[in-house]
């Protein structure tokens, strides 16, 4: 069986993020990316699955500055097979867009389980899972935090607000919206990695349709305003402190 | 009757134990009497499974994937004690201990606490995950500026490889500031790297990662290659150590100085500075890798006491029998697994010696001992008036700037 894992290249917070002269998206000179959390927490969970016999692990992302060292170190990690989508022209494609590359190539692949995170910070119209799941028309369940094969059906656990977690059989083939893997993504000593990158295969597969109008057009992005409400209190501890029991005793909190 | 040779494949075991006697001096393995010396002096050896004579008795005895299967080697800090004290003179720390770590590293077994520290060295070239283009950060604002290479272009006669901590770390930075005042006071020609600088590796190594070490000697190496300088400075004794004794074994040649060696070869200059008094008894620790992997142990001292009014004391165990604090090898990325293991810090350890001989300041060497010696402070009983100073600090201090 096929184990899919879609990991894509997000903005790294490290960087302080800035927006661009147009004022439309993020200044893309001083963007660095990295691969999203979550996606790391599937393939985690994917190399696990592999590793109990459940089949083979492909992983395929759309290219970008750095993704070959993504791919070539979950093939370090374990992966039999990856492949970085080409042809893309945008900085950061949507999640509408990125599914609907994605969907016909993990179609062709045969997938038995599609995992991927379950969010990520740019996720500005939806997570991706649930929009592949409806691309490839397969069932869709998210915040999984452990799965395990039994018998042609995929038993998970998927955790709840407040503390509630419920355990699923799911048909396969299915989509996974993966919270976190059972175990911390692992660490791979970099020798192996290098090793990867000298033995195995990257396959390059062109994106079916590159010049896809993105359904959603931001209008604008900024930073945080001020409120016109806001004081900003300056002073030493003690002024500081005499101006905040001002305040809650004018607001009768004190 | 003819017996057919057998052939069969050589066992983890034997593949380890003579990869050990392919490293240098690796041979003399074989002659390890089992006296035990390294284990009893190894400041973590009384909670090892396999400290390191009981490694060697489990190699020879064709039994290493029993050590294999602990993780209690990661309680190595890489302090030189054992190496230090053999009396056979093996190769201890930089080869038993390490290439064990290498194969625990490569077969998985990895406290989570180090891999974030190695995944943040091979994603931005700092093990604590900070933001690569800031590395220079903490010079902003001193006068006159510290130079960046790739900013001016001419050669320099000082390149100030700064390191991890002393570029990142808030504490530290405050020691990384009081050294460029004092170079600039001295008219030192000096230079650093700033975004280009990645760490020079040298605990990641020793905590097994030999890959990225060697990623991070190629990246450093460019950088030098970019620039003209006469010699590098550095006030980190892990770099000090790599860049000395590690990176010319990959063919990167430059001489390196402490920049306590730097200072004490300039007293004469520096002297007249020292112009303030610090009435205090104060006393010294010993970094493991400027001290035990590397016999410096004078020019620390020198500088102390240069300083006019200050009582220079010292601790029971000092200069080759100084206490490690806790951080080489990767135990500054250990400290919650040491914790688990010990419910013991080597630097509360520490701490407690300089308080039990009436010290009134611990003075530093090493970047990465000012946050770990002033945490224990807190730690510790009665030690809450013992202050934590790098020697730079003091230095500067007594210019009175």
């Amino acid at each position: 069986m096929n184990l899919i894992v879609a990991i894509k290249l997000v903005p790294d917070l490290v960087e302080e993020l800035k927006i661009n002269e147009e004022g439309n998206f993020l200044d893309l000179e001083s963007l660095r990316l990295r691969v999203n959390e979550f996606d790391e927490h599937a393939l985690e969970q994917a190399i696990l699955l592999k590793e109990r016999g459940a089949g083979r692990v492909i992983v395929i992302a759309l290219d970008g500055e750095g993704v070959e060292d993504a791919l070539f170190t979950a093939a370090a990690k374990g992966a039999d097979q990856i492949i970085k989508l080409t042809g893309n022209t945008m900085p950061l494609v949507s999640n509408h867009t990125l599914a609907r590359w994605l969907a016909p190539v993990i179609k062709s692949l045969q997938p038995g389980l599609v995992l991927t995170g379950v969010q990520a910070h740019n996720d500005l119209d939806g997570p991706l899972g649930p929009l592949l799941a409806e691309y490839l028309n397969l069932p869709y369940v998210g915040y999984v935090a452990k799965a395990t094969m039994k018998d042609g059906e995929v038993e998970i656990r998927k955790e709840y607000p407040g503390g509630l977690a419920a355990e699923m059989e799911i048909d396969l083939p299915a989509v996974l919206g993966i919270q976190a893997a059972e175990q911390p993504p692992r660490y791979i000593a970099f020798s192996r990695i290098r090793q990867a990158m000298k033995t195995v295969q990257l396959e390059e597969r062109q994106i079916p349709d590159p010049f896809i109008e993105e359904p959603i057009a931001i209008a604008r992005l900024f930073q945080p305003e001020i409120g016109e409400r806001a004081e900003i209190i300056s002073g030493d501890v003690d002024e500081i402190a005499a101006r905040l029991v001002d305040i809650f005793t004018d607001l009768d909190l004190l | 009757m003819a017996v057919n040779p057998v052939t069969q494949r050589p066992t983890f075991n034997e593949i380890f134990y003579t990869s050990l006697q392919k490293l240098p001096d690796g041979e003399r393995v074989r002659a390890c009497l089992q006296c035990g010396t390294c284990s009893g002096v190894c400041p973590f050896g009384y909670l090892m499974d396999y400290p390191p004579s009981k490694m060697i008795a489990a190699l020879r005895a064709g039994m290493f994937d029993r050590v294999m299967k602990t993780d209690k080697v990661w309680m190595c800090v890489s302090c030189y004690a054992c190496t230090n004290s053999c009396p056979a003179q093996i190769p201890l720390t930089a080869g038993l201990m390490t290439r064990t770590k290498e194969e625990l590293l490569l077969a998985g077994n990895v406290p989570v606490e180090l891999q974030d520290a190695l995944e943040n060295t091979q994603r931005y070239g700092n093990p604590m995950g900070e933001s690569p283009r800031k590395r220079a950060a903490w010079a902003r604002g001193i006068e006159p500026s510290v130079k960046i290479m790739s900013q001016i272009n001419r050669p320099i006669d000082v390149l100030w490889f700064v390191g991890d901590y002393a570029s990142f770390h808030p504490r530290v930075q405050l020691s990384s500031r009081a050294l460029a005042r004092i170079f600039n006071l001295l008219g030192v020609d000096f230079g650093i790297l700033g975004h280009e600088e990645n760490s020079d590796g040298d605990s990641q190594r020793l905590a097994g990662e030999r890959g990225l070490f060697e990623l991070l000697v190629d990246k450093n190496s460019k950088a030098f290659q970019k620039y003209q300088f006469n010699q590098i400075v550095t006030a980190d004794p892990h770099a000090f150590n790599a860049l000395k004794n590690e990176y010319p074994k990959l063919g990167v040649n430059y001489p390196v100085q402490h920049y306590t060696q730097y200072l004490s070869a300039k007293l004469d200059l520096l002297r007249p500075l020292l112009r303030h008094e610090i009435k205090a008894r104060i006393t010294y620790h010993d970094p493991c890798y400027l001290g035990r992997a590397n016999g410096i142990y004078q020019p620390p001292r020198q500088l102390l006491q240069a300083i006019p009014g200050v009582e220079l004391v010292e601790m029971p165990h000092s200069a080759v029998n100084s206490l490690c604090c806790g951080g080489g090898g990767g135990g500054m990325w250990l400290e919650g697994y040491q914790w688990e293991q010990a419910h013991a810090r080597l630097s509360e350890w520490r701490v407690r010696e300089a308080v039990a001989i009436g010290a009134d300041i611990l003075a530093v060497a090493c970047t990465y001992e000012i946050p770990r010696f002033e945490d224990a402070v807190k730690m510790v009983q009665k030690a809450s008036r013992l202050v934590i100073r790098d020697i730079s600090e003091l230095l500067l201090e007594s210019i009175g700037e």
